[in-house]
């Protein structure tokens, strides 16, 4: 009984400390990603608001928060309603399988920074974070928006795109470690940096790193609010918390897909030569945001059809191949 | 401030010729092309030029309120009314020729002969919202008395601010310290303008 309790209220301070450490990181992703880009185009970004425009995280939630909620007359209200719920309860119910950190005690406590180690770890994040693709699905399609329907259609072809990819890419190193529990993944990288998978699995690094720029809408695969075509696509009808709702889950998303590689590839939290665990993993998932970052600075976005053409004709043959090597290497 | 740059409109100098390569039509020059694309590393480049901006840290921001950039003298802001330099009298003599250049017609003026028998202005306006900063006023002006300023920053309740002859002329006590500038754009005299006068013989 004892126990159970314990269980209970230690799960209930994990879920609290994720949702409100993720959702205050995503609003902090903004400033960060504002300043990156205004650096890297001779920019200065916000100044204004707070020592070097730090504060502005503050002042857009304001915003965000006491802007009228407008639903579209013509929208399908609840479907419009929901979605972007969706999102970004998608985007942090993935979280609950991904270990943060190593192991560590407090007051006595061992802590496990994960919230539910279960044996399907990365096939509950990635069906989870491809539930989230409902949402600018469901959100454009109930708009009665031209632009968000068109951001719905691309939000379909993208899904399918990507998420074959994604799959066939991380086949190769799970068929390694030989489970899918992301502690496990993390256990077989120990010992330094020569275990690290990214070492015999570059390619399948590379195909999931671009399938995960894909699954979280960055550029440069952002179809879906691609806002010189779509205006901003399948949200242009939001506007104040709903809209925020969407941004929140693209940058929870972000954290997502980092926390993913870093542990997948990189050797997730294990002691980083003189480093030690914990900061290795925030080290890399670090740079794996301020990557996302600079390739929005520096590279276009794609077509739709160049999407299609680079998932399907090129990395998804790419990605079979991968496994067939892997599979005969292993034999 | 030097004009020189202002006059240079010849920048072919400058022109740089980009090379493009030819466009592929058959499939196997296309494959080419994203097998060198992929393997040249073109992506990298991409991303080492926008890193490389920001280790300079070379910002072009201006950070409008609190710095602003210097504008052309030939700028074509708010109208200024000068005064003489002498005495500081008025310059404007009242003729009312920018009253009747003005195309957008928003310039009125009132006069009246004073007590010295001379023309005085008493009223002088005009309608911001109907000017169009041409610049006519300011160069068919014979005395050099309405001109252009540099205030651009015309944000204010009410649309009849600026407008008045007393919002345009030089205060006294800014004349008298000294601070009432020349105006160097828009039919202003040249530099050289002493050498181009003829002296007016005078036979009495």
């Amino acid at each position: 009984m004892c126990t159970t309790t314990g269980f209970i209220i230690e799960t209930v301070i994990k879920l609290l400390v994720i949702l409100l450490v993720f959702s205050a990181l995503a609003g902090f992703a903004t400033y960060i990603e504002r300043k990156v880009l205004a650096f890297m185009q001779r920019r200065l970004g916000p100044m204004n608001v707070g020592p070097y425009g730090i504060l502005q995280v503050l002042a857009d939630g304001i915003k965000l928060f006491s802007k009228e909620d407008i639903v579209p007359q013509n929208s399908v209200k609840p479907i419009f309603k929901i979605a972007p719920i969706i999102a970004a309860a998608s985007a942090f119910t993935a979280m609950a399988a991904i270990p943060f950190l190593p192991e560590f005690t407090i007051f006595g406590h061992t802590v496990q920074p994960i919230v539910a180690d279960i044996n399907v770890g990365v096939l509950y994040v990635l069906g989870v974070m491809a539930i989230g693709m409902y949402a600018p699905l469901l959100a454009g399609m109930a708009s009665s928006n031209k632009w968000s329907l068109l951001g719905a259609a691309r939000t379909v072809i993208q899904f399918l795109s990507f998420e074959v990819v994604t799959g066939l890419s991380i086949i190769a190193p799970l068929m390694m470690v030989g489970s899918l529990s992301l502690i496990d993944i993390n256990d077989y990288q120990a010992g330094g940096m020569q275990n690290w998978l990214i070492w015999s699995q570059p390619i399948a690094f590379i195909l999931f790193l671009l399938s995960g720029y894909a699954e979280t809408n960055r550029t440069p695969f952002d179809l879906l609010e691609h806002e010189a075509e779509i205006v901003s696509g399948y949200a242009t009808e939001y506007s104040g918390m709903r809209w925020g709702l969407f941004f929140i889950g693209e940058y929870a998303n972000m954290f997502t897909v980092a926390f993913l590689v870093s542990i997948i590839f990189l050797g997730g939290y294990n002691p980083w030569g003189f480093i030690p665990g914990g900061i290795a993993i925030l080290l890399k998932v670090s740079f794996f945001i301020f990557l996302f970052l600079w390739v929005r600075a520096a590279w276009p976005h794609v077509r739709p059809d160049q999407l299609m053409w680079l998932f399907w004709k090129v990395l998804m043959p790419i990605a079979v191949v991968n496994i067939l090597i892997t599979g005969l290497l292993l034999m | 401030m030097d004009l020189t740059n202002y006059n240079n409109r010849d920048i072919s100098k400058d022109y740089r010729y980009v090379k493009v390569d030819p466009i592929p039509t058959t499939p196997w020059e296309k494959f080419k092309r994203v097998v060198k694309r992929t393997f040249s590393c073109e992506l990298f480049v991409g991303l080492w030029i926008v890193f490389r901006e920001m280790i300079k840290f070379n910002i072009h921001t201006v950070q409008y309120p609190a710095e602003k950039l210097p504008i052309s003298p030939r700028y074509r802001a708010i109208h200024k009314l000068l005064r003489l330099m002498e005495s500081g009298n008025e310059r404007c003599i009242g003729c009312g020729l920018c009253e009747k250049i003005c195309i957008a017609n928003c310039i009125r003026m009132d006069t009246k002969i004073d007590e010295n028998s001379r023309k005085a202005v008493t009223e002088y306006t005009i309608n911001f919202g109907r000017c169009i900063f041409c610049g006519y006023c300011a160069e068919v002006c014979p005395e050099l008395a309405i001109v252009h300023g540099g205030d651009y920053e015309n944000a204010s309740e009410q649309r009849a601010h600026f407008a008045l002859k007393e919002d345009m002329l030089t205060p006294i006590d800014i004349f008298k310290a000294g601070k009432q500038k020349e105006f160097p754009g828009f039919g202003a005299l040249s530099k050289n303008a002493d050498e181009n006068v003829k002296k007016t013989p005078l036979a009495y």
